[in-house]
C-alpha cells in the first residue's frame, strides 16, 4: 500500500495548475504513461488522484457518494448557478433533483418535434448558401431547444440572442484557477459575473411582464416552469423565488445539456465532414427515414425509427468518444479509500478522465480515428467497454440526460441533412477545442459552408 | 433455453425508463429501486426487456442467458 506516484513536473508553488489551464489532456495523458492508472497531479495545495484505465474507473462510479463527494469537487460551478444550487446542495437534494421529470421517456416524443421546429426556425434565417460558425450557431441554436425542452416554449418564445451570448460568457468563466480562487480579479470571471447579472435582468423583465398580465395567458399558450416558480408564494403572500434565484435554477437546468450538446453537434458534423464516405452513408440513412414518411420535422418519423437510426448514432457516439465535452470529472475523498493498491486520503480530488480513456488503444483498435463501426454488431465498443467508454460518465452518476442528448442530437441532424449540405470551410486540421476552461468549447475560427440541397 | 434478467442495485438510480419499457416485468417504488416482478419473463416480452437493457441511464441491468 502506498501513495499515489506523482506525475513529473509542476515544481512551483501551483503545481500543475499552468498545464492544466493550457494542455490538460497531455497533462492527463502524462499521468497515466508515468503512474499507471492511479496517479496524481498538483493544483496548488490541492492533489488530485486521477485514475484511468478499466478497473480504476469502474471504482470510480461505482463510489457511493458519502465516499467520493460531487459537491466540493466543481468550486468553479457555484459563482456561475449562485448559492444553494445544484453543488452546494446536500445529497439527498441532489439525488431528488436527479429525477427529472422533463427528461422521462414519455415527453422525448414532443421534445423531438419541438427541437426538429427549433432547428427550421434557425435555417429558415439562412439564404441558399452562405457561412455559419459552428460554435455559436449550435450554442444558440441549444439555448432554444433546452429553454423550451426544460422550461417551457412560453419561455423560450422571450428569448433572442442576447441570451445565448450571456450564457456563453457564463461558461467561459469556467478557468481552473477557481480550484484556487473562484472569485480571482481575471477577465473571464469578471464577465462571468457581469453575464449573471445580465440574465437575472432579463428573467426579472419577463417576471415583471408577466406579473403585469396577471393570469390571464395568450390564448394557444400553456403554463410553464416560470409560471408555476411565480405561483408559489410564502405566507405573507410575497413570491417565494427572487429573479436571482429562478436565474440561477435555470441556468443549473440548461448548464449539463448546453455545451455538451452544442458541442458534440459541432464537432459530429467535423466529423463527418472530414470523412466524406460515412456522411454520404448517413445523408442515405436519414432520406430513407423520410422516403417512408413526409418531410415536415420529425412528425413522420416515428419515435422508434429515431430511437434505431444506427449509423448517425454510431457517428454521434464516435464524435463523443473522440470529442467529449466533459474531459475531467472530479469528486472529493472524505475518507481515505483503496484502489489497486493505492491509497487515496481523504481531503484529495479524485477525477476520472473520458478524453484519456476513450481512447485507450487496449479498448478501442485505433483508438484516435474516426469510425463509427466500431459500435456495430459484433463488436459494440461501447457495450463492451463499460468502464471506458465515458463520455457520459458511468455507473451511479451516469448523465441523466444522455438518452435526451441522443435524441436531441439525432432531431437536429435530420432536419440539416435532409434539407442542408455542408463543407468544410477550413483546413480540415484546424478544427480543435479551446482547453482554457473547464468547460470546453470550439476553439474560433470554426467555420463551415451550408448549401441547400437540390432535389 | 431459458433468460432471466438481473439488477446491479448499486447503480440502479431509480430513473424508471425500464418501467416504461417493460411495465411487466419492472416497477420502481417511491424509494427509487427497481423491483423485478418476474425474474424469467416471457420469451414475448423479452424485446421489451432488451430496450430497457438498453435504454437504463445507469446501464444497471442485464440480461443473462442460462
Amino acid at each position: 500500500m502506498h501513495r499515489p506516484p506523482r506525475v513529473s513536473g509542476g515544481d512551483d508553488a501551483t503545481g500543475h495548475l499552468e498545464e492544466l489551464r493550457h494542455d490538460p489532456i497531455g497533462l492527463m495523458s502524462r499521468v497515466r504513461a508515468e503512474c499507471g492508472d492511479v496517479g496524481m497531479f498538483q493544483l496548488a495545495d490541492r492533489e488530485v488522484v486521477l485514475l484511468t484505465g478499466a478497473e480504476a474507473n469502474e471504482f470510480f462510479f461505482r463510489a457511493e457518494e458519502e465516499d467520493l463527494d460531487q459537491a466540493a469537487a466543481y468550486p468553479f460551478m457555484t459563482p456561475i448557478f449562485g448559492e444553494g444550487v445544484v453543488f452546494d446542495a446536500p445529497p439527498e437534494r441532489r439525488r431528488e433533483m436527479l429525477h427529472n421529470q422533463a427528461l422521462r421517456d414519455k415527453f422525448m416524443r414532443g421534445h423531438a418535434e419541438t427541437i426538429a421546429g427549433e432547428v427550421e426556425r434557425m435555417v429558415a434565417g439562412w439564404d441558399d448558401e452562405g457561412t455559419i460558425d459552428l460554435l455559436e450557431w449550435f450554442a444558440e441554436l441549444t439555448i432554444y431547444t433546452s429553454s423550451a425542452c426544460l422550461i417551457g416554449q412560453r419561455f423560450r418564445e422571450e428569448l433572442d440572442g442576447r441570451f445565448a451570448r450571456h450564457y456563453h460568457d457564463l461558461e467561459q468563466g469556467t478557468d481552473a484557477i477557481a480550484f484556487v480562487d473562484p472569485y480571482a480579479d481575471i477577465e473571464s470571471f469578471r464577465r462571468r459575473d457581469a453575464a449573471r447579472v445580465a440574465l437575472v435582468e432579463l428573467v426579472q423583465e419577463i417576471m415583471d411582464r408577466r406579473a403585469q398580465d396577471g393570469d390571464d395567458l395568450p390564448a394557444g399558450t400553456d403554463k410553464d416552469l416560470l409560471d408555476v416558480l411565480m405561483s408559489i408564494r410564502n405566507e405573507d403572500g410575497s413570491p417565494r423565488f427572487t429573479a436571482d434565484e429562478v436565474t440561477g435554477m435555470f441556468i443549473s437546468m440548461m448548464f449539463a445539456g448546453h455545451h455538451t450538446t452544442s458541442g458534440t453537434a459541432a464537432w459530429t458534423l467535423i466529423e463527418l465532414l472530414r470523412h466524406p464516405a460515412t456522411l454520404a452513408a448517413v445523408t442515405a440513412e436519414v432520406d430513407g427515414l423520410f422516403a417512408e414518411g413526409g418531410t415536415a420535422g420529425t412528425g413522420t418519423v416515428s419515435y422508434q425509427a429515431l430511437r434505431e437510426i444506427e449509423l448517425l448514432e454510431s457517428s454521434l457516439k464516435e464524435a463523443l468518444r473522440l470529442h467529449p465535452p466533459l474531459i475531467l470529472l472530479l469528486r472529493l475523498a472524505t475518507t481515505d479509500l483503496e484502489v489497486e493498491g493505492v491509497v487515496i486520503s481523504a481531503g484529495q480530488l479524485v477525477g476520472a478522465s473520458p478524453a484519456v480513456s476513450n481512447r485507450l488503444p487496449e479498448a478501442f483498435p485505433d483508438a484516435d480515428e474516426f469510425v463509427p463501426e466500431r459500435y456495430l454488431e459484433p463488436r459494440a465498443e461501447d457495450v463492451a467497454n463499460p468502464w471506458n467508454w465515458i463520455p457520459f460518465g458511468a455507473g451511479r452518476h451516469r448523465c441523466v440526460g444522455a438518452a435526451f442528448a441522443m435524441m436531441q442530437l439525432k432531431a437536429i441532424f435530420l432536419v440539416l441533412l435532409r434539407d442542408w449540405e455542408f463543407e468544410l470551410a477550413q483546413p480540415p486540421g484546424s478544427y480543435r477545442n479551446d482547453h482554457s476552461k473547464m468547460v470546453v468549447q470550439l476553439a474560433q475560427p470554426c467555420e463551415v459552408v451550408y448549401r441547400r440541397r437540390s432535389r | 433455453m431459458g433468460w432471466r434478467v438481473v439488477v446491479d442495485e448499486v447503480l440502479c438510480q431509480g430513473h424508471e425508463v425500464c418501467e416504461a419499457e417493460a411495465p411487466g416485468v419492472f416497477e420502481v417504488g417511491t424509494d427509487h429501486k427497481v423491483r423485478i416482478l418476474r425474474a424469467e419473463p416471457d420469451a414475448a416480452e423479452r424485446s421489451a426487456v432488451e430496450l430497457a437493457v438498453k435504454y437504463c441511464p445507469t446501464h444497471a441491468l442485464k440480461i443473462v442467458d442460462d
